[in-house]
């Protein structure tokens, strides 16, 4: 199915999940960038920073399982996808999605 | 030379689902005259083979859909004057529903979606059967407003035609559909709460509204198909977490 309920709601979750990480995040980058700190800087607190990787971590997670499910819907109303198609779209982009996210936490906070 | 101001030219499509072309006609102005007049007269006088469909000529019925200019609308009490452009009146068979002829459409899908939807009030031999003394409904109660706020539908599909996710995915149950179940999810005599919940949650259920009002903007009799789907989304979500609906509807 499309979206079933199940996906419904774990849209909706990551949703309310998603919205104060991005508050956050770009607070973040506001502190950071106001602090007039470079990259080499910035990176020097971020590396081996657990909690730092434990929240964008979570961030990627939520945005894989988001924007996936969305982009389902896209495929079945824009492209009009079904069935495996469908899956394969959805898998996917969550996939991508997860590895590049998960990539660029590793090569931030690593270390 | 003056342009004519006492007539009206009308551009109809017609034909059926495959081959359609644009007719144009002239048709009188008056004073005080609906779209439908305007569809009536050129039938009686210019075109007796125009099909279009029609019955209480007052907002009631739900019967004389179809698309003015581009929107959709009951053409009975749509005047002339408020959708008259440059002289000119643009008439088409309702979106999203297949072609008959010329401007009446099959509804049967439309209708199919709301058996679909459970759209129909399911008694039970406990809480409204015959041999039970009448239910006491109150009125006041939240859930009798609910369900108040979106008993009036017509039936016109004006909604199911002004969606996009209907034109986008053949599943979608649609907002005339969803809002009728809304509207038994709250009535304290229906017994089915659970397999309606159910039926509106399957394949093209209440999830895939977008919540962008293109229903409500259009219903003719000003109700809000979104904000009962909303309803539906929250029962649904409620219902997947576990939660227990917040006041129990027979309150
Ligand atoms: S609010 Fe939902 S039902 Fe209404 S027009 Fe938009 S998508 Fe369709
Ligand atoms: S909700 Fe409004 S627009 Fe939709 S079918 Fe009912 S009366 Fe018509
Ligand atoms: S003819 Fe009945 S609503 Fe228009």
């Amino acid at each position: 199915m499309m979206l079933s309920p199940k996906w419904f709601l774990a849209q909706r979750l990551s949703a309310l999940l998603l919205a104060p990480m991005v508050i956050a995040h770009l607070l973040g980058i506001i502190y950071a960038a106001q602090g007039g700190l470079d990259a080499a800087e910035i990176l020097a607190r971020t590396r081996g920073n657990f909690f730092l990787a434990v929240f964008y971590e979570c961030f990627v997670v939520a945005t894989a399982l988001h924007a996936s499910i969305g982009l389902r819907v896209v495929g079945v109303e824009w492209l009009r996808l079904r069935g495996r198609a469908l899956d394969w779209l959805g898998a996917l982009s969550a996939f991508a999605l997860f590895a590049l996210g998960s990539y660029a936490v590793f090569a931030v906070t690593a270390g | 030379m003056k342009p004519a101001t006492d007539t009206i030219r009308v551009l109809i499509r017609r034909g059926d689902a495959h081959s359609g072309r644009i007719c144009v006609y002239r048709a009188p102005r008056r004073e005080n005259q609906t779209v439908l007049d305007v569809v009536t007269w050129i039938q009686r006088e210019l075109a007796p083979d125009l099909a279009y469909r029609f019955s209480c000529r007052v907002g009631m019925c739900g019967t004389c859909a179809m698309m003015v200019g581009g929107a959709p609308r009951w053409t009975c009490r749509t005047h002339v004057k408020t959708v008259l452009r440059r002289g000119q009146l643009e008439l088409a068979p309702l979106r999203s529903l297949p072609i008959i002829k010329d401007l009446a459409c099959d509804m049967s899908e439309f209708f199919a979606k709301w058996r679909r939807a459970e759209g129909r009030f399911h008694s039970s031999p406990e809480r409204s059967g015959r041999a039970q003394p009448p239910v006491k409904i109150l009125p006041s109660t939240p859930a009798r407003r609910e369900a108040d706020a979106a008993i009036e539908c017509i039936n016109c599909a004006v909604c199911y035609s002004a969606c996009d996710v209907v034109a986008w995915n053949r599943d979608y149950l649609g907002p005339a559909a969803l809002n009728r179940a809304w509207s038994l999810q709250n009535d304290a005599r229906d017994s089915a709460h659970a397999r309606r919940l159910r039926a509106v949650s399957a394949g093209g259920g209440c999830q895939h509204c977008h919540s962008q009002h293109s229903c409500e903007s259009f219903c003719p009799v000003g109700l809000s198909p979104a904000r009962s789907i909303a309803g539906l989304k929250r029962a649904l979500a409620r219902g997947a977490l576990g939660i227990r609906p917040h006041s129990p509807p027979h309150a």
